[in-house]
Formats: C-alpha cells, structure tokens, sequence
C-alpha cells in the first residue's frame, strides 16, 4: 500500500468540503423541524391562522433544504469507504454500529414520516399530521446523537481495545464509547447552535419583511419567536462552549494550544491573544495583541497559573495552527455578536418598539448568515485541531486514507466542486427566492402537493410571472 | 456454528434484505426517473413524479442503511469494496445528488423545469447504471491483497459489468412501468403499459445473459450452480421464469394493475436468491469472506438488538405512509 501525500491532501479536502456543505443543510434543519413543530402545536393549540399560515411558509423551505441535506448526506455514508478505507476497516466495529443505529433509529425516522409531513394533511388529519411533524423533528435530533457520539469517539476515544488485526473494537459494554468524554458537550454545543443557528436565518427573514412593512402581522410574530430564542439561547452556548473548551483542554491540549495560538509555554500565567499572524514555521506568533494572564484565568480560572504550549508536543503531533487560530475567533466573535443581538431585542421589547427600531431590523438582517459561518468555522476548529489523526492520538489521518492515486481524488474533488456549487447554489437560490416573499394570510401548500388547492393554483400559471411574487399564491 | 458465525449469517442476510429493499423501492424510483423524458411534460410528468414524491426519501434510507450496515457488520469488505469501485461510485453519488434535489427544485422554479426533469432522469440513469456496474465488478472479482484492494482504477469496467450496469437500468424501467401502471390512471397508465410491453423482454434477455455469463466468470460459479444440493434449486430457475413470463404476459392482456408489479418483483426476488447462491459464503468472491470480514461478536450483537427492535417498526411506520398514500395519483398529487 502506498500513500501519496498529494492523495492524502486532496483527500482531506475531499472530505472537508463535503462534510462542510453538507452540516449547512442539518444545522438548519434540525432547527427547523423543530421551529415547524412549535409552530403547529401552537396552530393545534389556539386554533390561530397565522401559526398555520407561518407553518406552512416554512414548511416549502424546509422541503428543499432538507432534501439537499439528505443528498448530501448520503455521499458522506460512502465516503468514509472510498476515500478512507482504513480508517473504516480499523474503526468500522465501533463506529460502523453507532452509524447503523443512526440510519435505523433517524434516518428511517425522518424520511418515513417527512412524505405525510409534506404532503399528508389532507389525508391523515390534523393531530395525526402533528405527529408525523413531531417525529421528524425527533428523527432530525437522534440523528444529531448518533452522529456526533461517532465523531466524539474519534475525538477522545474511550471504551476500546485493539485486535489482531489492528482494528479497534469495543472493549467492554458499548456506554463508555457511546458516552465518551467530549460527547455531551459536543451534542448540546452542536443542537444548541443548530437552534440558534435557525433562530437568526428566521429572524433574517422576518426583519427583511418588517422593514418593508412593520405592520406584517406574520412577519411580526416569526421575528419575535427568532429574537426570544436569540436573546435566551446565545448566553447559554457561549456558556456551553466555555465547558466545551475546558473539556478540550483536558482531553485535546493541543488543540487548545492552537486555538489559543499559544505556540510557547507559559509557566507563569498566558496572555489571551486576541490576533496576531500564527507562523507555522517558525512556531511564533507574529504582531499579537494579547491581554496577559488573561488566557490562564478563562482555561484554569487562575490569573498566574501556568498554561503548557505546542513546543511541549512533538512537532509530528502537533495541529496546522492558523486555521483553528482563524476559525475559533470567527465563531467566537459571531457568538458575541448573537449575544448582542438577543440583547438588543430585549431593549427594543422593554422599550415597546421591537418591530419598529430599523437599526434592531438592519442587524438581526446582517446576522442571517451568522450561525452558518459560526457552525462551519466551529467545525473547522474541531476538525482541524485534531490533526494530524483521525481516532485522537491512535490511528493517525495519513494511516486512514484509502490507497488511492492523487488523479483519481482530483478528478473526483473537481467534480465534488462544480456538482455542489452548482446544484447547492441552486437550492440556495431557490431558498432565498422563498424567503423573499413576504408570508401571508392563507399560504399555499407545497406546489405538488394535493389537489385542493387546484382552483387557486392553475398549473400553467406558475409559468409566467414568478419573480417578484410566490407563484403559488392566489 | 459458533454463536460468532449465527451472528454473522444474520448480518448478512438483514443487509441482503436492505439492499433488496433498496433495489425494489428505489428501484421504481429510479425506473420512473429514467422513463421520465418519453413522458409528456405536464401532465404525465407531473403525475410520474407525484406518485414517488411522498416515499422517495424513505425509499432511498435503504441504501444508507446498506451502506453504514456494511461498514459496522462487516468493515473490511466495506473498505475493500468502496474504494475498488472508487469512480462508479462518486458517479453514483453525484447522480443521486441530482435526481434527489430534481423533486424540489422542479416545483421551485418553473422556467428551468425542463433542466431538472433532465437532471432528474440523468442522475437516475447513471445511478442505475453504476448499481449495475457495481454488481458486475463484485461478481467477477475484486484484487486483494492482506486488507487492502490492489487492483487497477479501471478494474470495475469489463464487458461484463457494462451488461450488469444495462440489466439493472432496463429492471428498473419496467419496475417504474409497472409502479405507474399499478398507480396512475387515464393516458399515464396507457403509456405506461406501452413501456412496459417494451421492457419486460429487455429485461428477460438481460436476466438470461447476466444468468448465462456468470457461470462462466470462474469455475467456482459454475460449480456453485451445477452441483447439490444447489443444482435443485439452479433446476427450478427455468422453470419458474417461463411461469412467471407467462403471468406477466396474461396480466398485461387483462390489464390488471397490482399483478405485473408483483410479479416483477417475484422476478427481482429470484434474481436477489440466484446472487446469493454465486456469492455465499464470500463477500467478495474468491478473496474475502463473510467471516472474514466480519466485525467482532460484540459490535454485530449491539446492533442486532437495534435492528431486532427498529426494522419491523420501520416496515410499519413505511407500510403506513404508502397506506396513507394509496391509490391513483393524480397530476397534482395524491388526492
């Protein structure tokens, strides 16, 4: 077997590339299923239109953006074989599982209920039709479980032992590998920043329609629901993310050691380097603004308490430091940001004006996209961190790639690139053009979906004049 | 046999039984995808599409369920056979990206319809056909060597697995025939059994040469056919074919709507057991076995307990949402 660097590379882009495309679609479904739930027990509950009405707006998003999550999560099922043979072959037995319980337990879940979901009120009536929501939504978080319980088990392994043939399987019952030590912060980091992560695109859309028009009665209640879970959820996963880092730093140091971009020891209190240019070479961070002492008390709660850098781990162990140095202050300073923004909300409610302070709408605007560049830059931090191994400390990545010859994972990296910027691009397109169009009294079920609304929506008409109105309405 | 090899046995039949739910389930899907330009664009192919709308998702969770299963029951052959078929693969992949956002985007944006109904029927014609291609490359043999594949990027294309990648794309066909002709009336049902007198005998040829071919792939084929007890079964094949051909035919005379669905999916289950006989007791003929390949005692036990419990749920949790999705279709959708 042979391993050509310039394979292993584009193999990691590969993978990077596809995982990265792909979180987008889950981190806002998972959200969504949720918010749509809420949405129709709130409709079951008072009986009010507008929650129908909401609900059935966020459903057609729902559909296109959960279905370019299910294709791109199939290419991530396979390519853990094609491109990392491997690491599938030593780690199949105790990750392989964990997956399968993933597709039998989510997956199945999901895709089973989401047709009545979609297209099944008519048919199976309201309550039955909130169930099917429900299980979507619950299919949406066991997948989250199981998927994050695998990659926190390459994180820290725990749990395991190691075969004759090099393979790693479990040891002794399979809670300690299911539970493993980063695990629960990384479940509720992930799920708390999918929610938030929906909040903002939520209350994008709705500040995007009150600055049209402030009076918009549906646009008013989506950026409300969005501004609460904002204002209450982003001080709580800045706390989370703290606890995520603390357990870092015990179980992953380097990693810390890089986000932190603390390349030499401190043995008497770190600085917290707010920026500087990470030199990878040279092992030094150049032009660093850095608060002193102030890293050892956020990571030991000590002002003076020594924090160990990369120069105490072997240079072949040691994590790319100017991405996960980059990639961290992204997430964090979007997180403020979010902080602010629920912030900003409660003033603007204390002050009786939420729908009507234009700057509150401009920033809760701007901050749509924010919890999609924050879960991908957090995933890159992660990720990236954890070089140069695949199963933390025991199986490195350039022992877990498939041998592969580096112009066949060119050829199927361009074509990973055009595919999915084109088709992803698409759907975006296709999201935002939803988005844009104002929610209302009486909003239109999915276009295929069953024929009751056929004298309101005439087929050929949908041909002609789509772009500045929803084609499916009135 | 040991506890280990029962355990083993069990994985590989509940994985043949996903991937044969995924062949037969998708399978329509796909056909319907590939038959979709010689519909008429409307109504008929608004119709097409609308009777799969609903069950395509669910239908499709079979693969990944083939997929990870493989991976956690048995991971050496996963690793082995995912990147020996590294290029049919990613081609497949790509394809199923565009035939599965095609539902969506098609209703999304009216102007480009016609560009994701050919989307659609692009991506499930090359996933058809790298299925095929998949089946032929395992059947005649992957080059191992210790635990890794050894062999050539072009290994996978022979003669051979362009007829498997052909049989798979023309089964298809008539399965989506047939599921349009069971779900659809009026002008769709009617051009759908106009295709379906078109693909059956396809397909018999295909079933007949792919069944004709295989013997002759290695000598181990054809012993594993032609000697007891496996001969009693290879006996009835004929026979069993030629009742099954002759249903079909009566069906289509009297136009009954369940019956050629049916019966080409009996034809399907035959097929799935005549592969199992070549295959069995190898994953990868002549190199790995099950056994070989399986991993520990423990990992496929946690499983069975998940899949014990999580399978017949799935099956009625799925029975119920084509239940509640039963009969005709129309072109906007189930009524």
């Amino acid at each position: 077997m042979f391993h050509d660097a310039d394979a292993l590379l584009l193999a990691r882009i590969q993978f990077g590339f596809t995982v990265s495309f792909h979180f987008i679609f889950p981190a806002f479904s998972i959200g969504l299923a949720s918010f749509l739930a809420v949405l129709e027990m709130l409709w079951l509950k008072t009986g009010k239109a507008l929650y129908l009405d909401l609900f059935k707006y966020w459903l057609k998003i729902f559909a296109v953006a959960f279905a370019m999550g299910v294709v791109s999560g199939i290419v991530m099922a396979y390519q853990f074989g094609t491109n990392w043979a491997v690491f599938s072959d030593k780690a199949g037995p105790v990750i392989g599982p964990l997956m399968a319980y993933e597709v039998l337990t989510a997956f199945f879940l999901e895709a089973g209920f989401l047709g009545v979901m979609l297209f099944g009120m008519q048919k199976v009536g309201k309550r039955l039709h909130f169930f099917a929501t429900l299980m979507v939504a619950v299919g949406t978080f066991i997948s989250a479980f199981w998927i994050l319980s695998v990659n926190s088990w390459m994180q820290t392994p725990t749990g395991y032992a190691v075969n004759a043939d090099g393979q790693f399987v479990p040891a002794a019952g399979w809670a300690p590998i299911i539970f493993n030590p980063s695990f629960p912060f990384r479940l509720v980091h992930t799920v708390i920043a999918a929610y938030l992560t929906t909040a903002l695109a939520v209350g994008a859309v709705g500040a995007w329609h009150l600055l049209k028009n402030s009076k918009q009665a549906h646009a008013r209640k989506m950026f409300s629901m969005a501004m609460w879970m904002a204002a209450l959820v982003a001080p709580v996963q800045i706390l989370v993310g703290d606890l995520h880092g603390l357990n870092t730093l015990e179980h992953q140091p380097a990693k810390v050691m890089a986000m932190e971009g603390h390349y030499q020891s401190h043995p008497d209190g770190a600085p917290l380097i707010l920026f500087g240019i990470p030199d990878d070479a040279g092992q030094r961070m150049e032009h660093a603004v850095e608060i002193p002492r102030l890293s050892s008390l956020i990571l030991k709660h000590d002002l003076n308490a020594p924090l160990a850098g990369l120069d105490t781990i072997r240079p072949e162990n040691r994590p790319p430091v100017k991405v996960v140095f980059w990639t961290f202050r992204v997430m964090v300073g979007l997180g403020f940001l979010m902080l602010a923004l629920g912030a900003s909300s409660l003033l603007a409610r204390a002050r009786g004006k939420v729908y009507d302070w234009r700057w509150l709408l401009r920033f809760a605007l701007v901050m749509g996209p924010a919890g999609f560049v924050a879960v991908i830059a957090g995933w890159m931090t992660t990720e990236v961190g954890r070089q140069p191994f695949t199963v933390y400390g025991l199986l490195r990545t350039a022992e877990s790639a498939s041998p592969l010859a580096a112009p066949a994972v060119a050829t199927s990296l361009i074509a990973f690139v055009i595919v999915y910027f084109a088709v992803f691009g698409m759907g975006t397109w296709y999201l935002l053009k939803l988005m844009s169009h104002a929610p209302h009294a009486h909003e239109s079920d999915l276009q295929n979906a069953p024929a009751h609304a056929a004298g309101i929506t005439p087929a050929p008409a949908l041909a002609g004049g789509v772009s500045s109105r929803d084609p499916a309405h009135d | 046999m040991t506890d280990g090899t029962v355990l083993t046995n069990i994985w590989a039949a509940i994985l043949a039984f996903a991937v044969f739910m995924y062949v037969v389930m998708d399978g329509f899907d796909l056909g319907i995808g590939i038959l979709f330009p010689i519909f008429g664009v409307g109504r008929e192919r608004d119709t097409a599409m609308n009777s799969i709308a609903p069950v395509w998702d669910g239908n499709e969770t079979w693969l990944v369920l083939g997929g990870g299963g493989l991976l956690a029951a048995f991971p050496l052959a996963y690793s082995i056979v995912m990147s020996s078929l590294y290029a049919p693969l990613i081609a497949m992949l790509l394809a199923l990206v565009f035939r599965g956002v095609a539902f969506e985007f098609r209703w999304r944006d009216p102007a480009h319809r016609l560009i994701w109904d050919f989307a659609f029927t692009a991506g499930s014609l090359v996933a058809a056909f790298t299925q095929g291609i998949t089946l032929g490359a395992l059947l005649q043999g992957i080059h191992v060597e210790g635990r890794a594949y050894a062999g050539g990027w072009w290994d996978w294309l022979t003669p051979f697995s362009v007829l498997t990648g052909v049989s798979v794309v023309a089964a298809y066909s008539l399965l989506g025939a047939c599921w349009l002709n069971w779900k659809t009336d009026g002008e769709t049902q009617k051009h759908a059994r106009r295709l379906m007198r078109v693909w059956a005998p396809v397909t018999l040829a295909c079933i007949l040469a792919v069944s004709l071919a295989t013997p002759f792939l290695g000598t181990q084929y054809f012993e594993r056919w032609f000697t007891m007890p496996r001969v009693l079964f290879t006996a009835q094949v004929p026979l069993v074919i030629a009742i099954l051909t002759w249903r079909f035919v009566r069906s289509l005379r009297r136009d009954y709507e369940l019956a050629p669905f049916v019966i080409t999916l009996s034809v399907f289950a035959l097929s799935f057991v005549g592969l199992g006989i070549s295959m069995y007791p190898y994953l990868i003929p002549n190199s790995v076995t099950l056994q070989m390949a399986a991993s520990p005692a423990s990992s496929q036990a946690f499983m069975l307990v998940g899949a014990g419990v999580m399978v017949p749920l799935i099956l009625a949790y799925t029975a119920w949402s084509y239940w509640v999705f039963r009969g005709k279709v129309a072109h906007q959708g189930y009524h």
